[in-house]
């Protein structure tokens, strides 16, 4: 049997970046994935997907908008199949790219499943031809659980196993279908619902309400806690919300569904108020609409891998259990990115991945992020870095909590765009940037400048006296920081806080 | 009134130490002097006595807990108007370069280097991500790098700073570059102990020495036949004393004129700043074997003593290091090391110079062999010596030298004399 020195399963963001940097380490790498060439979850069938269509919501969102200030559109006309095309031009060329890269470093692209056999054996269902996975359809893809026709083995010293993680399934759903959807099915834009249920406020069912509103359907949300994003600092989510109040034709909170029923093409919904034993009035409430989207939650994608045979512990909810430099209870077998639970970014995958391949070349790596940035593209955007308020109080940290309103940012008023908040969380005598949060347009490219502050363990001071370029929106963390110090330029100081 | 009794200042230098035991529990009401816990710093356990009388009705330590001088042990209650002496609480910054280097073991926990400057966040270390990568791969721990950046931001050359503080003292334990063990479950059933203070520091010492003294031994035997007669004769007047006249005490005596005609065995090597350090004072360490582990006192000004004064002394200090009653100052400060194994049995053993010294002189169990005098075989009596030696400082003509002088010494005592 072949022996292969890194074997990688799952080419996604983390999947991907370990094979990349294991191979530019020197080492031999072997990357298996059922897809033609890396990519993951993330580039065929979310991140990026969701991006070019949330690009074209924006774009149609700000043309609307444009009428106020003098500058009239008529209602443009939607062309769901080519809309479709160009997303899928856009996933193409980025994953070709990257399977141009894969060839270029010379690692060894295997496309199919893997199995453990045993702690240092993997068995291989090997696709031969492309034609297959047009047969079981892109979202079945991930699911190794029928896939165990090994037609290859092979022998490893190192794994990393990279394989993501999959929409949960409620109950009461057989299957996700064409108007049962998860996340990845409403991507593929088979139809424009006229009326769709999302079902979880949660990032991505608020991205994806976002971009089928703009495609023209009247969206509406059932959501079991009491607020949308509920997981997000809910300043930041009261500003977005200030600004969505159409996006819901109806919304339901603190309600779940008990029942899904799909017939003549319609999906009936029956709905029922949670946690309030007080209020009856939602109690096996029926409702009717074209499309349910399901985002309730991802669940580690380990089934079919057999992780037994190799002895690989996982935690009470499934997530493959790794330390800070990845490695699972087996010494030579890691673990990364959503497989292994925390933060289910592709951002957190790809830096778990580039350690792991670091630590199986003998380095002394270990993930120790300070801030890791969360981002959601809804319109306006919603980011946070570093430590939030509740982990400083946690933390018993002494800490200060400035805010920068854009309404004072020339920037996002000529823009259009003066709704949006710009905070910093800073500690007390150290003056350190700790945290930030900020909502507004391109709010996820404007963080960066925050999360490289918080790593360098910058202080106020340091973002105060760095020049920021004018007219931006990236002076409201200047003026942000200035304000800390009681000096800000563009908003009234602060009364002096009594020594 | 409730009043709280404070770790004192122990020793010099000794900032900390780990509670051995708590002899007192809550509801105790105790004298004052009576002791109340027994810490273990260095090398030595010490008993601390309460400074004053009354009912215990708190205690604020663990067993197992590195207690600080000033930090609060007990409070006492019913105390009658005592007056509580100022305890000095203040932490000193390290150890001079070689106060801790004269003896064998630190004066003072090595983590108290740095956690003697703890950060002024509460949140995460102030270092940027290539620092805490480039304090990782020397193995480092970035918490316990002191920063000097503004609000105590970390550079590359505080981690080089600290890398060098920690490499030039003798108690390398930041070093987390230590290999993991297989798990030996794998094969059979096993125990796990933690190690004691004791030989955690011990293990240490004799790392940091293998690793900075390139080692000779020279080994040579001393016909003691004469020697034992002597010793036998004399036995009865040192014990009249109160001591008792052991090959060791004799190696002692014999080792001090040996220091003295040597000089550069009774020095130490300053590498830092390329100098060696000549002592013009003869403190011998004696290793002694005890039930926690090796201890190591010092018998001070050796030359100055008689062989009679220094029987007594050994006979006091071997019983103190058995029943752990030996302060740290009692195991600083020596220039050359006496390990005797002869009365365990061997024929010659390879014993490891100690930090700051360079040359210690190993012991095992004299024999009676044949040995060719005057055209015929004749039993005498041979004591095995091993001299390891530092290189560095000595050389091999240097080391046979030594060795030699001491045999000749030991066949013949009066030479001395002459």
């Amino acid at each position: 049997m072949e022996q292969h020195q890194v074997v990688i399963i799952g080419a996604g963001p983390g999947g991907y970046r370990a094979a990349f940097m294991a191979a530019d380490l020197g080492m031999q790498v072997t990357l298996i994935d059922p897809q033609a060439n890396p990519g993951g979850v993330c580039l065929y069938r979310g991140c990026i997907p969701t991006k070019a269509l949330l690009h074209l919501a924006k774009v149609k969102e700000e043309a609307m908008r444009a009428g106020e200030w003098g500058l009239t559109f008529q209602e443009p006309k939607i062309d769901r199949e080519k809309v479709k095309n160009w997303k899928e031009s856009v996933v193409e060329r980025l994953t070709g790219g990257l399977g141009q890269l894969t060839k270029t470093r010379k690692i060894n692209y295997i496309q199919g499943w893997a199995r453990f056999v045993d702690p240092t054996t993997l068995g291989i269902e090997k696709i031969e031809k492309n034609d297959k996975i047009e047969k079981t359809g892109q979202s079945d893809l991930n699911d190794h659980n029928n896939h165990n026709n090994h037609n290859l083995q092979l022998k490893f010293e190192h794994l990393i196993i990279a394989t993501g993680a999959v929409p949960v399934k409620l109950p009461f759903i057989k299957e996700f279908t064409d108007r049962i959807m998860n996340a990845e099915i409403a991507l593929e834009l088979k139809s424009i619902p006229k009326r769709l249920l999302v079902l979880g406020g949660g990032y991505i069912g608020m991205e994806s309400a976002t971009i089928y509103k703009a495609l023209g359907s009247e969206v509406s949300l059932v959501e079991v806690t009491p607020t949308i994003m509920p997981t997000m600092d809910p300043e930041l989510v009261g500003i977005y919300l200030r600004q969505n109040k159409e996006l819901f034709a109806e919304a339901w909170f603190e309600t779940k569904v008990t029942a899904l029923e799909e017939s003549e093409g319609k999906v009936v919904v029956t709905l029922e108020r949670v946690n309030r034993e007080d209020v009856k009035d939602v109690k096996d409430v029926k409702k009717e609409f074209d499309a349910v989207l399901v985002s309730v939650g991802m669940r580690p994608n380990t089934e079919g891998l057999d992780l037994e045979k190799a002895g690989i512990e996982v935690d009470e909810r499934g997530f493959i259990k790794a330390d800070e430099q990845g490695r699972t209870n087996v010494k030579n077998i890691f673990a990364i990115g959503d497989v292994s639970g925390g933060m289910l970014l592709a951002h957190k995958a790809s830096y778990q991945g580039r350690i792991a391949a670091e630590v199986i070349a003998g380095q002394k790596s270990a993930f120790d992020a300070r801030a890791i940035p969360a981002v959601v593209y809804t319109d306006p955007e919603i980011a946070v870095a570093g430590l939030s308020e509740q982990e400083c109080k946690e933390k018993n940290i002494s800490f200060r909590i400035v805010k920068f309103p854009w309404a004072a940012s020339g920037r996002a008023v000529a823009m259009g765009e003066p709704v949006g908040l710009t905070k910093l969380i800073i500690e007390e005598g150290t003056e350190r940037i700790l945290g930030a949060g900020i909502v507004g347009k391109n709010a996820g490219d404007l963080i960066s400048e925050a999360v490289l502050g918080i790593e360098m363990a910058a202080r106020a001071s340091d973002m105060a006296l760095s020049i920021h370029p004018h007219p931006t929106v990236s002076e409201t963390l200047m003026e942000a920081a200035e304000l800390y110090y009681g000096h800000p330029v563009h908003i009234a100081p602060p009364k002096r806080r009594p020594i | 009134m409730k009043q709280e009794i404070k770790l004192p200042e122990i020793a010099d230098n000794v900032v900390s130490g780990f509670l051995a035991r708590i002899l007192v529990k809550v509801g105790d009401v105790i004298e004052k002097d009576q002791s109340i816990i027994e810490i273990e710093t260095d090398k030595a356990a010490t008993d601390i006595p309460a400074p004053f009388g009354g009912k215990i009705v708190d205690i604020k330590v663990h067993a197992g807990d590195e207690i600080r001088v000033g930090q609060t042990i007990l409070i006492v209650e019913g105390v009658k108007d005592v007056k509580v002496p100022e305890q000095n609480a203040t932490v000193r910054d390290g150890v001079p370069a070689f106060a801790g280097m004269t003896t064998l073991l630190p004066a003072s926990p090595p983590q108290l280097l740095s956690s003697s400057a703890p950060h002024l966040s509460s949140a995460f270390v102030p270092a940027s991500p290539s620092v805490r990568r480039f304090a990782r791969d020397l193995g480092l721990d970035i918490n316990r790098i002191k920063g000097t950046g503004p609000g105590g931001r970390i550079s590359d050359d505080d981690v080089k700073a600290h890398a060098r503080e920690v490499i030039q003292s003798p108690k390398s334990t930041q070093f987390a570059g230590y290999a993991e063990v297989p798990d030996f479950s794998k094969w059979g059933p096993v125990d796990y102990q933690p190690m004691s203070r004791i030989r955690t520091i011990t293990a240490e010492s004799t790392v940091n020495s293998w690793q900075t003294i390139p080692q000779v031994v020279q080994f040579e035997k001393a016909d003691i036949t004469e020697l034992e007669k002597f010793r036998l004769m004399s036995k009865a007047v040192v014990e009249k004393a109160g001591g008792k006249l052991t090959m060791t005490a004799i190696l002692l005596k014999l080792s001090a004129m040996a220091l003295r005609q040597f000089p550069k065995f009774n020095a130490s090597v300053d590498m830092k700043n390329k100098q060696i350090v000549f002592k013009n004072y003869i403190n011998i360490g004696i290793a002694v074997d005890t039930e926690q582990g090796l201890l190591v006192p010092v018998v001070q000004d050796v030359d100055k003593k008689s062989l009679t004064e220094l029987s007594v002394e050994l006979n006091g200090i071997a019983g103190r290091a058995r029943n752990r009653k030996l302060t740290s100052e009692e195991m600083q400060g020596g220039n050359f090391t006496i390990s005797n194994l002869g009365g365990i049995g061997g024929t010659s053993f390879t014993p490891i110079v100690y930090p700051n010294q360079v040359a210690i002189l190993g012991v095992s169990k004299s024999a009676i062999e044949p040995v060719y005098l005057d055209g015929e075989f004749v039993p005498r009596t041979l004591l095995p010596l091993s001299l390891s030696y530092d290189h560095r400082l000595i050389d091999g003509a240097d080391g046979a030298r030594f060795l030699v002088w001491m045999c000749k010494v030991l066949e013949q005592p009066f030479l001395t004399w002459l």
